[in-house]
């Protein structure tokens, strides 16, 4: 037991046992370039870090991850910069309309209920469709193996009104040519929703980017980690200019064991088939978005909370 | 004649008669790195001019309070399917930590007056004023603080713990948590008989943080700007750091 008093959050803890949740997050984030965010704070939390201090470290671990993530991709040459700097700007313009939205919902009162119902409604949304969606073709990728059915030919993405939209933009690492308007209005969305959840939105980009926008599997997670870094940088400098919340040596037993985590996840991801990575992915959407229902719907065992200091 | 005396004795002012002596192993706490709680020996005597004026035996409460945070109490309501918090109620000052330690039953040894007098057991040393008009149930919720922070160590009560030898000499070990906030902590001493006070004393010991916490601490709250900075510096060069070193593992 290597025990570690932590300066900003004033509590005790494991080092080794900090060190493993880093690892498991970052994996997560390598494997299928989500930042991690919505699972590391409610992880923190339960480990009896203040919520405050969760959050803000949270972030800071999650550009680290993403760093050492969206390198290894660099390297694979599977990062549309073009297309994480056109998501990023949406993103910016998003995630401040989201804090704003956020602290509206704070002066009524139940900004707690605000966030979780979002966390289910949209981590129940999208990992529902990603699971059917990626089953079906998994079935479909079996089926065509055993020669049982004719293969029906696959697009990559179909032509639809989204295509009739001016300011075309040819995306090369990902092989579109589209509208700069839909990917701007996605990373707003994101970025929205970032503001209000205290998540880099990661798991909300992958699959927008993936059947929105109709980019290769491949492409995605490094262009989404791209995109990730820097919300979540910008996360930490606010939070620690604003509330003195980021705690140094937490972020830094979580990042070495997140850029680890990440690198080992990254080989990882290119053993799975997309179809593979997809649904592995929605599992594990949905198991958080179930978890925070039943928290929701079920008696708790303890109805009393604290919370230090008074709220506004 | 003999009788009266000993009436007058037990009814009048008996605290000018005995008198305690106190001390404590340190009167200073150093959060460091690797602090993982740490053990307070407080021990004294009861001193007297003459030999013990009545035959009540005396007993001895001691008590360890940390520095005291307005807090927010909420109780989650089923509303429309939901569990959501509903009522909340704030209290003025609650102690971040409240230890006692006493050398017998506290309800046989201190009467409750004398309870609410000096402010000794830990419902009273909570402070919320006002709160019944926040709620009907305000009470449920005071109960609730108190058994929350029972759990997570905060609040303590040890009964017996002081050991009182010889009604004269006597001896406590506090043990202070890990999850120790910074601050002045407030260590009482009450000497009772027959359930009231006859004497008490004050003493602090000082919990600072030091070393690399304190320098962390001081820079998150003076260069906040620099600190983040240095935060995100770090995350850059350690996700840099680990993809170079998985490339060269690779080769």
């Amino acid at each position: 037991m290597l025990q570690l008093y932590l300066p900003i959050a004033e509590v005790s803890v494991n080092a080794l046992l900090i060190l493993g949740l880093g690892g498991i997050v970052g994996f997560l984030s390598g494997m299928f370039g989500v930042g991690g965010g919505f699972l590391i704070t409610p992880l923190l939390l339960f480990m009896g870090i203040p919520p405050g201090v969760a959050v803000a470290t949270g972030a800071n671990q999650v550009v680290a991850s993403s760093i050492s993530g969206v390198l290894a991709q660099v390297k694979r040459k599977v990062v549309d910069f073009r297309m994480g700097g056109v998501l990023l700007a949406g993103g910016m313009v998003g995630s401040w309309a989201g804090v704003s939205l956020f602290s509206y919902m704070s002066a009524l009162g139940q900004v707690d209920l605000f966030v979780q119902l979002s966390y289910v409604i949209f981590l129940g949304l999208i990992g529902g469709l990603m699971f059917t969606e990626s089953l079906r073709s998994l079935l479909r990728a079996r089926n065509v193996a055993r020669g049982a059915a004719p293969a029906p030919i696959r697009r990559s993405h179909v032509h639809n009104w989204i295509h009739g939209l001016p300011f075309k933009m040819r995306f090369r690492a990902s092989g579109l040519y589209i509208s700069v308007l839909p990917p701007l209005a996605v990373g707003a969305l994101v970025g929205v929703l970032a503001g209000i959840m205290g998540v880099g939105g990661g798991f909300i980009l992958v699959p927008a980017m993936i059947y929105v926008l109709g980019m290769p599997t491949k492409v995605v997670i490094g262009t989404s980690l791209f995109q990730i870094i820097f919300v979540t940088g910008f996360t930490t400098i606010v939070h620690a200019i604003n509330s003195h919340t980021v705690d140094m040596l937490l972020a830094l037993l979580l990042i070495i064991g997140g850029v680890i985590g990440a690198q080992i996840g990254a080989i990882a991801g290119t053993r799975l088939k997309a179809e593979q990575l997809r649904i592995l992915l929605a599992l594990l959407v949905l198991s958080v978005s179930i978890k925070i229902a039943f928290d929701l719907f079920l008696q708790p065992d303890e109805l009393y909370s604290i919370a230090a200091g008074v709220l506004p | 004649m003999r009788l009266l005396l000993l009436l007058l004795a037990l009814a009048g002012p008996v605290a000018a008669e005995e008198t305690i002596v106190t001390g404590l192993s340190q009167n200073r706490v150093a959060i460091t790195a690797n602090y993982n709680g740490s053990e307070i020996l407080i021990y004294g005597a009861v001193k007297r001019d003459a030999p013990a004026p009545s035959p009540l035996p005396v007993e001895v409460i001691i008590t360890v309070e940390g520095p005291s945070t307005p807090l927010t109490i909420r109780r989650k309501e089923w509303v429309a399917g939901l569990w959501i918090n509903r009522d909340t109620i704030l209290v003025d000052a609650a102690p971040s930590f409240y230890a006692v330690a006493s050398s017998g039953p506290m309800d046989e040894i201190l009467t409750q007056t004398e309870d609410l007098r000096y402010k000794i057991t830990i419902h009273h040393a909570i402070r919320a004023v006002g709160i019944t008009s926040e709620a009907v149930d305000s009470e449920e919720f005071i109960a609730a603080l108190q058994r929350l922070q029972g759990t997570a160590d905060r609040y303590r009560l040890e009964e017996g713990s002081v050991q009182l030898t010889d009604q004269t000499l006597f001896r406590a070990d506090v043990i202070l948590p890990s999850n120790l906030t910074e601050g002045d902590y407030r260590v009482r001493l009450f000497l009772l008989r027959g359930g009231k006070v006859i004497d008490d004393q004050e003493r602090v010991i000082g919990v600072r943080k030091a070393g690399l916490e304190r320098f962390l601490f001081n820079l998150a709250h003076q260069q906040p700007l620099l600190y983040g900075v240095i935060s995100l510096l770090l995350a850059v060069a350690a996700g840099w750091a680990a993809s170079a070193g998985a490339q060269l593992l690779r080769r």
